[in-house]
């Protein structure tokens, strides 16, 4: 028998069958012995890689914190979130109430900019200009959100139908997957607000008719986007396992393949959140949004200060930085975990 | 050996793609599992081993690939007709796979303990506490400490070992009647590999369950395999049990092989004995033997179509199951002078050395297994 360095090369060539003639005690004990060298060995040589890591989330929110862009993003989206919920009790006025109508006329050129009772001025209609912004931080983020959603849930649904179809379903699969991406193909052949403007005209001027044109143009970009993550999953080995070991195919694709795919597309539901809220204020811009006087929204009152630009930029600058630094946060946020989610980035 | 598992016959693979020419990944293979038996099924890279086993597995894409040939389960159902539900009836309970790569064959995600349940509610119908006991049981039958604990963790927390270990246990939680491990030990380190290659003898001497071993390793061969089918470019070149294919390996490719194992014994600086060439050194079967243009015993002969399969030099009884060799030169091992050398090496009782394993395990074995047949 060999010493403790033959058995260190496997297979080693010693005791190919461990029964001898002699009987089976024997036999067994001749493994054991033979098993325990080898168990032996490897606890010797083991590295430390059976350490505990973490999960995929844990792992990549451990490099979110340690990511700079990251931290911005978010601070940026906590103020915004904060500002969204108690903007309308922090409101030193009422966003509506034409409090200051006398003092402001816009057909003579007389506007009221930042004084110590309004930090921001006034509008063309002498409202607090401040008032608005913090009570229109709701509904931007309102439209923002929603609008993602819509995309997102609807994106998901046909993308995820047509990439489960293609990579499992055979040949009836990949018809089922043409169709689907020939039209998801034809929404992406369309510019997106010339989309979200028909959407919007269709459907008249509403609070509403601004979320789902908007969540309408993400549509495609997610259906796409999951498909393909789908499908380069459905490619993976450990689906060929999984297929190896009888796996129904609807489970394959339900508990491995799509929570696999996932991560692409949280990332882009971030960035999409920023188009989202540049888009609603685009709309609005447009006179496609929301009509409700009583609701001050960003893009509203960019749209409204676009009149008077040359007499009070500060008017348009104001809803516009807000647009700019919210969508900026999102999308810093949804870099940074594009990277942190990103397997080949990892240390 | 007693009945026949799985009957292999004229298993052939064709790839086709539109505007390139159609490529035979395997051509004609044939061979046999008995029940419980250990197979192996040996050759360098792109010699068909892995399509020979996905194919088997009905795991081919549908699309552009062209299967002949039969695989008997059973000497009745042929796995290569089955329709994809009746096939995926009988993945995991009746046939099973460990692939190569035991962190890509995990789904990184999800945790080990809901991957191995899944198989277990999929064709035992075990759900909640007594499927996650039964997980529980298996990962601690493969070897793997704390087996609650595991049960809760993801794959990339799991050494390349243990990962290897969850892989067999999933393959192995429905008790399946063969076991197709393709290179399973290739991505370990040595002493994984020795603890891999010990767990699966156990489950085949334990659970009598038949392994189909590919590898290109033929130390693995030595010390797992009861019977070795050689493989080149898509076909068996030589067939034969462990012992007189190590002993007197037939086929010069197979001669090749096992000269070409670096020993330790080796005298200083003597070079290895590599065959020479590449893999894409070939021809086709059809105009003859595909090994030719490597072949140190090449001659025209060799070119007159594919060469049969016959009986070896040293088969003492002719018949299927015997040492077969497809060659028209089989190099008889008394003559060839390297050879010669090399029968002295594996004497019973001479102190056999860790790398030449395949000489050193055959008669080491042999007792054992001339008692089984």
């Amino acid at each position: 028998m060999g010493t403790e360095t033959t058995g260190a090369t496997p297979p080693d060539g010693d005791a190919p069958r461990p029964a001898p003639p002699a009987g089976t005690a024997a036999g067994t004990a001749v493994t054991s012995r033979r098993k325990d060298r080898i168990d032996r060995l490897a606890e010797l040589t083991a590295r430390t890689d059976t350490s505990t890591g973490s999960g995929l989330w844990v792992e990549a929110l451990r490099r979110l914190r340690a990511n700079k862009t990251a931290l911005i993003g978010l601070g940026v989206l906590a103020v915004f979130l904060v500002l969204a919920v108690i903007g309308p009790w922090i409101a030193p006025y009422s966003p509506t109430a034409q409090t200051w109508r006398g003092e402001v006329f816009p057909n003579r050129g007389i506007f009221v900019g930042p004084r110590s009772g309004n930090w921001l001025g006034l509008d063309h209609l002498g409202r607090d200009e401040l008032s608005r912004m913090l009570v229109g931080a709701r509904q931007t983020l309102l439209v923002g959100v929603v609008a993602t959603l819509i995309g997102f849930t609807v994106g998901a649904l046909i993308g995820g139908f047509s990439g489960a179809a293609l990579a499992l379903g055979g040949r009836a699969g990949r018809t089922v997957d043409t169709v689907v991406m020939r039209f998801t193909d034809m929404l992406l052949a369309l510019p997106s607000l010339l989309l979200a403007v028909s959407v919007a005209a269709i459907m008249g001027q509403s609070l509403t008719t601004v979320m789902v044109a908007v969540g309408v143009v993400q549509i495609p970009v997610f259906a796409r986007l999951l498909r393909g993550s789908m499908l380069a999953q459905a490619n993976s080995d450990y689906v060929l396992a999984a297929r190896a070991l009888g796996v129904r195919r609807r489970r394959i694709v339900l508990a491995h393949v799509l929570p696999n795919s996932l991560g692409p597309v949280i990332v882009q539901s971030t960035l999409a959140l920023a188009t989202a809220i540049i888009e609603a204020a685009a709309l609005s811009f447009l006179g496609l949004g929301n009509p409700d006087a009583a609701q001050p929204e960003w893009g509203v009152m960019l749209a409204q200060a676009q009149r008077f630009f040359d007499q009070a930029p500060m008017m348009a600058v104001y809803p516009a930085l807000g647009i700019i630094i919210t969508a900026l946060g999102f999308t810093l946020l949804g870099e940074a975990m594009r990277e942190a989610l990103d397997p080949k980035l990892r240390s | 050996m007693t009945t026949r598992l799985l009957t292999v016959e004229d298993l052939t693979v064709t790839f086709t793609a539109r505007g390139r020419r159609d490529v035979t990944a395997v051509s004609g293979v044939s061979f046999d599992i008995g029940a419980g038996e250990v197979v192996g099924l040996v050759g360098e890279s792109g010699c068909g081993k892995s399509v020979t086993s996905l194919a088997l597995m009905g795991l081919l894409p549908r699309r552009g690939v062209r299967t002949g040939g039969r695989a008997l389960l059973d000497g009745s159902t042929d796995l290569l007709a089955l329709d994809d539900a009746r096939i995926r009836d009988l993945r995991g309970t009746q046939l099973a796979m460990v692939f190569q790569d035991p962190l890509s064959s995990l789904n990184p995600v999800v945790p080990i303990g809901v991957q191995v349940t899944e198989i277990l509610r999929r064709h035992r119908g075990l759900r909640g506490e007594r499927a996650r006991a039964e997980a529980a049981h298996l990962l601690d039958r493969v070897g793997i400490p704390d087996p609650a604990r595991r049960l809760k963790e993801y794959p990339h927390q799991l050494s390349g070992g243990m990962r290897q270990r969850a892989l067999i246990a999933m393959a192995v939680a429905c008790a399946p009647r063969l076991l197709i491990a393709d290179e399973p030990t290739t991505a370990l380190d040595v002493t994984i590999q020795a603890q891999i290659l010990e767990l699966l003898r156990e489950l085949v001497d334990q659970e009598g369950t038949a392994l189909l071993m590919i590898t290109h390793d033929l130390g693995v061969v030595a010390g797992l395999c009861d019977r070795v089918n050689v493989l080149y470019a898509g076909k068996v070149v030589e067939a034969a049990a462990r012992r007189p294919l190590f002993a007197a390996p037939a086929h010069p490719y197979t001669h090749g092989l096992l000269a070409s194992i670096p020993r330790l014994d080796a005298p200083r600086g003597q070079p290895l004995k590599p065959i020479r060439g590449s893999v894409n050194d070939t021809i086709a079967w059809a105009e003859g033997c595909a090994f030719a243009p490597r072949c140190d015993h090449f001659s025209p002969a060799c070119l007159e179509g594919t060469p049969a399969q016959a009986p070896a030099p040293d088969a003492a009884v002719p018949g299927p199951r015997s040492h077969l060799v497809r060659c028209v030169h089989p190099v008889n091992t008394a003559t060839a002078p390297d050879a010669a050398r090399r029968d002295g090496q594996p004497r019973p009782g001479h102190p056999p050395h860790p790398p030449s394993e395949p000489p050193g395990a055959a008669p080491a074995a042999s007792a054992t297994k001339e008692k089984a047949e």
